[in-house]
């Protein structure tokens, strides 16, 4: 039961082929045997699980949204009274008063927590190798990284060590991860998903996402989820759709973009063919599709590093040793306080954000680096919203190349940036993306197809990811794990 | 564009960073390798373009103005790894 979508486990919970506990207890069976291997968890809730499940199953109508389906937490979503860590020394034993209201939407649809799944230090990464606690494996190859920042999530759904994750994603964390390890990964617009309560990276970039198994239970996770939210002022008072209405077999009458900067060079050729033989699947389907150029994209990485530093640097002030997490046991005065527990209690990857976002920040820096960068940040929007003009949806890779070797790219921090090459601009345009499995490498590991809408678009990439999906056998797949 | 030891110790020190001189050395090789990437923005012509920080257009959310419950303020001061006296945070002497 546990490789199940979350739409066939709603019914095999409502016909009473097994029951909550059941189900819990095969999936906290399943982190048992595996996580060993892949490390995706660093706390598991199984206590508190199996007690909610057996509740809901006192209950038995299983009528909630989301009612009796396990999930996990990357480790910055706040939950109250379980230790939230970020993977962060500095938040090792940190124990949230509250719960993020995303979690608290999650927990009135009626799903039960797992555990929290790792990810790099305050989702700084591209391979949850700068995790305090360690790496994330790849499923499909254990000596290769699951991706990241979310290489918990996506690691976890990819093993069926759960029926969903939620992650984040500032410049790809949520899609890249989901690519590398063969789940669909969904990057919602900006403002979609309250942020209140998750741990903040870079706070004019960062989304809430689900990681799932399939389209449509990506479509039924933000149903959930999504929504204006008091407790975060930057959700638009938008309504929320009814995301199932979006889930079509064909694709007559949907315009697709495919722009041609994301099959230049850098995109490994096995990648870019995967993605034109989808294309070529979503034409059979009814699309039409058109090539389009986004000129400006060479510039998102760059652009992107100095601003999400700078917001970075701006979030990570507020770790003083002094309001809560680690603190330094040498300190005779305050300066020596701040200076001493930030040191000792963040990783390299935070130190260099915080450096170069003081630096982009600084007064002589700050026209040439910052102003300059969100210049260009507007430009990369309006490029966007012509291409849109032309199109419903645009298809791409979601990453440039599969996963690569645990420690390959680690003394190398703008190589590991250029991980996210495909994935930064849709974060800089505020819009929304969607990864889904497209294929395999020859080495057997998963490629992922990234589709790209309009702000507040997603049922657009629901339509399109849908009926691919139908269409095509990729997400059945399985890594061979034990 | 490469940064020298004192210009990396001078952002650690703004940051509140302490940095080893490994670090510093590790450290400023790969900023200066970073930012030295970042100046090729300046090939783009942002003249007369308005920089964009909110990028779904949203401007002065506001809520009406009425007090809520909060039984948080006790929790929030536990969570702090110094003394509590009256309520409030101690922290060691600021010279």
């Amino acid at each position: 039961m546990i490789d199940l979508s979350i739409a066939q486990t709603k019914q095999g919970l409502k016909d009473k082929k097994f029951s909550a506990v059941e189900l819990t207890q095969a999936y906290l069976d399943r982190i048992a045997a595996t996580d060993e291997k892949l490390h995706s968890y660093i706390t598991v809730t199984g206590d508190l699980a199996l007690k909610k499940a057996k509740e809901i199953d006192k209950k038995g109508d299983y009528s909630g949204l989301l009612e009796g389906i396990p999930m996990n937490l990357k480790d910055v979503v706040c939950t109250a009274g379980i230790k939230t860590t970020a993977c962060s020394k500095i938040l090792e034993n940190f124990v949230p008063p509250y719960n993020a209201h995303m979690y608290d939407r999650l927990l009135a649809a009626g799903s039960i927590l797992l555990g929290k799944t790792n990810t790099d230090e305050f989702t700084m990464g591209s391979s949850s190798e700068n995790s305090y606690f360690g790496v994330t494996h790849n499923p499909w190859n254990l000596e290769y990284v699951s991706g990241g920042s979310s290489g918990g999530p996506a690691a976890s759904v990819s093993a069926d060590q759960c029926a969903f994750s939620i992650g984040t994603d500032t410049g790809g964390s949520i899609r890249q991860p989901a690519s590398l390890c063969g789940t669909v990964g969904l990057k919602v617009t900006y403002g979609r998903v309250p942020r209140h309560g998750c741990i903040s990276y870079a706070s004019s970039f960062d989304t809430i996402g689900p990681f799932t198994k399939t389209v449509e239970d990506a479509a039924l996770v933000l149903q959930a989820i999504a929504g204006r939210s008091e407790k975060d002022a930057t959700t638009p008072d938008m309504s929320v759709p009814d995301y199932s209405g979006f889930l079509k077999e064909d694709l007559k009458g949907v315009t697709l973009g495919v722009p041609k900067e994301y099959f230049a060079e850098g995109v490994e050729k096995e990648v870019s063919d995967s993605i034109l033989e989808a294309i070529e699947v979503m034409k059979k389907l009814g699309a039409k599709i058109i090539e389009v150029s986004l000129p400006l994209t060479k510039y998102a990485i760059p652009t992107y590093y100095i601003l999400v530093k700078s917001e970075g640097s701006t979030n990570m002030a507020r770790y003083d040793g002094i309001k809560y997490g680690h603190t330094t046991d040498a300190a005779k005065e305050l300066q020596e306080i701040y200076m001493k527990s930030r040191s000792e209690g963040f990783g390299d990857e935070v130190k260099r954000t915080i450096m170069l976002g003081t630096y982009a920040l600084s007064a002589g820096y700050y026209d040439a680096f910052y102003l300059k960068a969100a210049k260009v940040r507007a430009l990369m929007k309006k490029e966007f919203e012509e291409v849109f003009e032309k199109c419903d949806a645009l298809i791409t890779p979601t990453s440039p190349t599969p996963a690569f070797k645990i420690g390959e790219k680690t003394d190398d921090p703008l190589a590991m940036y250029m991980c996210d090459v495909l994935t930064t601009p849709i974060n800089l345009a505020g819009i929304c993306g969607m990864s889904v499995p497209a294929g395999f490498s020859s080495k057997g590991l998963p490629i992922g197809l990234q589709i790209i809408a309009n702000q507040f678009k997603e049922d657009n990439l629901f339509h399109v990811g849908h009926a691919f999906e139908q269409a095509t056998e990729w997400h059945k797949k399985k890594p061979a794990l034990i | 564009m490469k940064l020298t030891g004192d210009e990396v110790k001078h952002i650690a020190k703004l940051a509140r960073l302490r940095l080893t001189d490994e670090e510093v050395a590790k450290f400023g090789e790969q900023l200066s390798g970073i930012l030295s990437n970042a100046r090729m923005l300046e090939e783009v012509d942002t003249s007369n373009v308005e920089p964009i920080a909110q990028i779904t257009g949203l401007r002065n959310v506001t809520f009406t103005d009425e007090v809520q419950p909060c039984d948080l303020a006790d929790k929030l001061l536990e969570q702090s790894p110094m003394p509590l006296q009256d309520h409030m945070i101690k922290v060691k002497n600021v010279f």
